[in-house]
């Protein structure tokens, strides 16, 4: 089947020149879960926009379901859902007529049990006459997310659903989406969080400074990603790795006086405990022991330099 | 055309109208009374007629025009601002509809807003006057297209601004002067002669003439220049805004 999403060396560059997309290149399929993971500032909002209508491409083509977002903006909008990055609601009107209000904007006629399905599913159907001004801010999330479902778009934008939210509500928000994918829609949701994309995604794309490093599947991904180190000090440093431990596949550090050694968290063994008795066998005197899990933006730095190399 | 966006951006912006009914309702009929008291009361027993029409009679064309501008001013600014600057514009932005709909839902409500108001005053001014309208229909027209028009420049006012203090700096800085100065309380032949060419240059005057006109027979101006003047007003704000549409002038980037 011919992909739902499809973009096409996306550009865009904003009214001060800067340019925060730089030519990204992905298709997305019918009903599966993609996250856009990366730092602050790496043009997750803007590529969402530019798909949505928000702001205008500076180059480059999308098509939704073989309607491009330019000319056949009607065609592909309607199938569109978006949940933006700031919570943004009329204050004084209620939950369900805010609602009802998307489903007209988008053109379809009025529906009320549709609506009323929706809000059930979201817990929202007890709020419904509620000012949203009065929600707290997890409901506030939910009330747009039944405003992006309330047309019942094919594809739903998630702008950092998570963001600034507690534990649980993550936990909710997880739930929904996964709820949402049963029901056949395709969902891309962006986050920084390298456990929210491991959570629900099928497929994860990296991007930073505007553009797409890489898009896998998430098994695929993780196990990239997944890399813990223990950094082994001796007591004495040494010139080379021992041939005792040449199996460990070990690298040194610090002029010598740290062995450094990889493994997969995901991995059914560690080899910690076999890599700690053959460093003793080797008669070396250990100091210190520390691991050390890569941060999001060591994995960027490594993955650049990856993709680079 | 959307016609179900375009009137469900109707119904949402009515609403936000009618959950405030009673202030939408209370300060327009208070201010009329108090112009009348001020100016019907006043200096209408100084002045005993303008025209061959009693003072009181004479000024209900004017204070009506004068609210139906304001509020359209007003209500077609807002109704734009309020999402932009909110951030709820962005569903406007994402929605398949067009900006040709996005304006005949927001200026359309803007407009029934400054009409209800402007019928408002008018019955109003029935308990202070006696009123009698020469060309209804004529008054019905006037009335609505000036809703219209002020409603479409209101949005224009609404895109443009940026903040709170922009949106009201034009009607405060230029529209109000202009319907004061436009013959809301007097007639322009009133004026020394060099004041009545001056004044000529207002565009609000042709609308108020023509306003008074549908209403006592009589005007300072021919009526064809009034409905000139209006609707070159209305032409001038549709391609202002059809400008906006094309180049996304302050909302899409
Ligand atoms: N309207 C704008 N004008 C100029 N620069 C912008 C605008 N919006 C975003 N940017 C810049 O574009 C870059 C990407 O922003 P954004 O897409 O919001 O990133 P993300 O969502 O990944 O945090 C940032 O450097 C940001 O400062
Ligand atoms: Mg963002």
């Amino acid at each position: 089947m011919a992909p739902i999403l499809s973009i096409r060396d996306l550009r865009k560059t904003y009214d001060d020149g800067f340019q925060a997309l730089k030519g990204v290149t992905l298709d997305i399929e019918h009903g599966e879960i993609l996250a856009l993971l990366g730092p602050n500032g790496a043009g997750k909002t803007t590529l969402i926009s530019t798909i949505c209508g928000i702001t205008t491409p500076s180059g480059g083509t999308v098509t939704v379901d073989g309607n491009d977002i330019v000319t056949d903006f009607r065609a592909a909008r309607a199938l569109i859902g978006l949940v933006p990055q700031e919570v943004a609601l009329e204050p004084f009107e209620k939950v369900l007529n805010t609602v009802r209000f998307s489903r007209g904007l988008f053109g379809r006629p009025r529906d009320d049990a549709r609506i009323e399905s929706i809000l059930r599913k979201l817990s929202l159907w007890d709020k419904r006459n509620s000012a949203t001004k009065a929600l707290s801010g997890g409901m506030k999330r939910r009330v747009l997310i039944a405003k992006a479902l309330a047309h019942d778009p094919r594809i739903l934008f998630l702008d950092e659903p998570t963001a600034g939210v507690d534990v649980e509500l993550r936990k909710d928000m997880w739930n929904i989406v996964a709820e949402l994918k049963a029901d056949g829609v395709t969902i891309i949701l962006t986050t920084h969080y390298i456990e929210e994309a491991e959570a629900i995604a099928d497929r994860i794309g990296v991007i930073t400074n505007g553009e797409l490093l890489l898009v896998e599947d998430k098994d695929t991904l993780m196990a990239r990603l997944g890399k813990k180190r223990i950094e082994v000090q001796l007591a004495e440093p040494v010139d080379a790795v021992p041939t005792a431990l040449a199996a460990h596949d070990l690298t040194l550090a610090n002029g010598g006086d740290t062995l450094v050694y990889t493994y997969d968290i995901h991995g059914e063994r560690t080899g910690i405990t076999q890599l700690l008795n053959d460093v003793a066998g080797a008669g070396l005197t250990l100091r210190d022991v520390e691991t050390r899990q890569s941060s999001l933006e060591d994995i960027f730095v490594d993955l650049v330099q990856e993709e680079r190399a | 055309m959307n016609w179900t966006a375009i009137a469900a951006i109707y119904r949402f912006e009515m609403a936000r109208f009618f959950r405030t009914l009673l202030q939408s309702f209370l300060s327009p009929v208070l201010s009329t009374s108090l112009y009348f008291v001020v100016f019907g009361a006043a200096i209408g027993s100084r002045i005993d007629q303008v025209e061959g029409i009693s003072y009181g009679a004479f000024i209900v064309p004017g204070l009506v025009m004068l609210a139906v501008i304001t509020q359209s001013i007003s209500n077609g600014s807002f109704g734009i601002y309020f999402p932009k600057f909110i951030g709820t514009i962005y569903e406007l932005l994402s929605a398949p509809i067009n900006f040709l709909e996005i304006v005949l839902g927001y200026v359309g409500a803007a407009a029934t807003k400054a009409l209800f108001i402007g019928v408002v005053i008018l019955l109003t001014s029935t308990l202070f006057v006696d009123l009698s309208i020469a060309h209804p229909l004529a008054m019905v027209a006037f009335l609505v297209l000036t809703c219209i028009s002020f409603a479409l420049l209101g949005f224009i006012i609404g895109i443009w601004a940026g903040n709170f203090e922009q949106l009201q700096l034009v009607p405060l800085l230029i529209v109000t002067p202009l319907v004061f100065l436009g013959g809301s309380f007097y007639s322009i032949l009133m004026l020394p002669p060099i004041w009545q060419k001056i004044t000529l240059l207002n565009p609000v005057v042709y609308l108020i003439s023509g306003f008074r006109w549908s209403f006592f027979g009589t005007a300072d101006l021919p009526v064809g220049y009034s409905l000139l003047a209006i609707a070159a007003f209305t032409c001038l704000c549709l391609g202002v805004i059809w400008w906006i549409f094309r180049t996304g002038w302050r909302i899409r980037s």
